[in-house]
């Protein structure tokens, strides 16, 4: 098990986004999160990343307690993410974002003003080839279009070091080609060992993608299985109607 | 004799820019670099400032490490001030570092045993160095030239690695930095230490030229000066620090020359430096050579 959640609850004020919600992330499988709008989907990953502080319940990466460990730990050690509005350094460039998801040394000062720099022109070459961006690297993120800028997003948590790849709706608001070109990528990923988990919207994008699904509704799991269980299952249809 | 070349007056002048250029430089690195609404530099640099003179005046230390205790004092409070706000942010980050800045000169106002409160301290010794003691002012002008340029170029060298790429990272999204592993918070500690240690060798510098300091030179007004030549040269940018320091501190000169009486010379510099900040302010919001958009 990659990923193990336990019984998470989170309230906002009066709102229940996550209702003891457990679920368990296999290795190298491409694992998607379903739900109307709403349903606790993002906050779940906020959870993960301890960027939200849960009300209860346990969480562990590849069998190590990440509980109460801060934020930053947390992705040290091996979670890499993206959120559902793209976060960019808007006065870096292209290279810069890839070298700081790429480069673990970087905090430090003497290292970093004495080392050896680390020549990582080949595996960000090697990066942005495998998600198809062809921009010039010294572009700086603002001048990306939309499209450009979902894809260096995910090209950035792909280049950071990690264990698990978690995405929040890395298709939202993409052409269609985009958004069969990501699938592919995705694809190629699971097949060189990533243990992928994707947020998702759309039911019919995860159909052909993902392993197995979890179905979130107000914030508690109400279905899981493969994609063709899912598809059938009554409560799902329900949730999905009643929007 | 080269002192011959140039006048007391030039001297004197490009002395106060090369001590404002390694405090405005420094005072980048956090402001314009990490992101930090750092208004407590000029404490930093009072407290650089008395360190280095009562250590010399008081204790009989040598200079290189009156000097050097300077730095490391004040990039000390620099780490004590960003412990002490950790959990603020932004315009509040701002007000408790301002707040900071009015404690200190308080402090220093106060604590009259060790600072004798608004007499000041006289009688601060001209720097030694090697057995050499620099007593003209062109060979405090020359020091003061080769500890800006060693101070900027530390500076340059900081922003332009890795690490200050991370620094910059954390001033364009805290969270977005946080998710790739890296610890902002230390990131900021850093920062501050750094940026404290040039401000605390720049008020040694100003200490043992002006010989006496009193804690009237660490005001408000001061905190608006460094600000306006950041922001004026354009945050982030060192280039634009260095020439707004010259450009800034030179152009309030010209109220000497009206022949004005010393009444008038006074506000009218506070004026000069608000219009020029509201000016830049409007017209060219990112500075001279500024590079960074603030959210
Ligand atoms: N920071 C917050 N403060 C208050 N309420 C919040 C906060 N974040 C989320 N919520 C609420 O928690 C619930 C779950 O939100 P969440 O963003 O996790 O849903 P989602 O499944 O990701 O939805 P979507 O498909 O629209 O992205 C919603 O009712 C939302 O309004
Ligand atoms: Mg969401």
């Amino acid at each position: 098990m990659m990923l193990k959640i336990k019984q998470v609850t989170k309230n906002f004020g009066g709102v229940r986004a996550l209702d003891k919600c457990s679920l368990e992330i296999e290795k190298e499988k491409i694992i998607a999160i379903i739900g109307p709008n709403g349903s606790g989907k993002s906050t779940l990953f906020n959870v993960i990343s301890n960027l939200i502080k849960k009300d209860s319940g346990r969480i562990y990466l590849d069998k190590e307690d990440i509980t109460e460990k801060e934020d930053f730990n947390i992705a040290k050690l091996g979670i890499s993410r993206t959120f559902q509005e793209v976060r960019l350094f808007r006065n870096l460039t292209i290279k810069d974002h890839l070298e700081i998801a790429l480069l673990e040394s970087d905090e430090k000062l003497i290292r970093s003003l004495f080392g050896k720099r680390e020549d990582n022109e080949k595996r960000i070459k090697d990066i942005l080839n495998l998600v198809g961006f062809d921009k010039p690297l010294d572009t700086h993120a603002t001048e990306l279009s939309y499209g450009q800028r979902k894809l260096l997003d995910l090209a950035i948590a792909i280049a950071k070091p990690h264990k698990i790849l978690m995405l929040d709706e890395p298709v939202a608001g993409v052409n269609p080609k985009l958004r069969k070109g990501i699938k592919e990528i995705l694809r190629k990923l699971r097949k060189k060992g990533d243990t992928i988990l994707i947020i998702e919207h759309d039911m019919n994008f995860v159909m052909d993608l993902a392993d197995y699904v979890f179905v979130l509704d107000y914030g508690k799991v109400i279905a899981h299985g493969t994609p063709r269980k899912i598809q059938n299952n009554k409560k799902v249809l329900e949730a999905y109607l009643g929007e | 004799m080269p002192v011959e070349f140039i006048s007391p007056y030039i001297t004197n002048l490009l002395i106060f820019i090369g001590i404002y250029i390694i405090l405005v430089v420094s005072l980048n690195l956090t402001l314009g670099y990490t992101g930090m609404l750092n208004l407590g530099h000029v404490a930093l640099f009072a407290i650089g400032a008395y360190t280095s003179a009562l250590l010399m005046t008081r204790l009989d230390f040598p200079f290189v490490i009156a000097f050097l205790a300077a730095g490391i004092f004040a990039g000390f409070f620099g780490y004590v001030l960003v412990l002490a706000t950790k959990k603020l942010k932004g315009d509040y980050f701002a007000l408790a570092t301002l707040g900071f800045a009015f404690i200190v000169v308080n402090l220093l106002l106060n604590l009259q045993g060790l600072t004798h409160g608004p007499l000041g301290i006289p009688g601060i010794p001209k720097p030694s160095l090697f057995g050499l003691t620099i007593q003209s002012n062109f060979s405090y002008l020359i020091f003061v030239a080769i500890v800006a340029f060693v101070s900027v170029f530390i500076i340059y060298k900081i922003v332009k690695s890795p690490f200050g790429r991370i620094l910059e990272a954390t001033r364009d999204d805290e969270i977005g930095l946080r998710v790739l592993g890296k610890n902002t918070v230390k990131l900021k500690y850093k920062a501050m230490i750094i940026s404290g240690f040039f401000a605390g060798i720049a008020g040694s510098l100003f200490a043992h030229y002006l010989s006496f300091i009193d804690p009237s030179s660490f005001h408000l007004s001061e905190i608006i000066l460094v600000l306006t030549i950041v922001i004026v040269g354009g945050l982030a940018s060192i280039k634009g620090s260095i020439l707004a320091s010259f450009v800034i501190l030179l152009i309030p000169e010209v109220l000497r020359f009206l022949a004005l009486p010393s009444s008038i010379i006074g506000p009218g510099r506070q004026i000069i430096y608000a219009l020029i900040l509201i000016t830049i302010l409007m017209y060219k919001p990112r500075g001279l050579f500024g590079r960074v958009d603030l959210e």
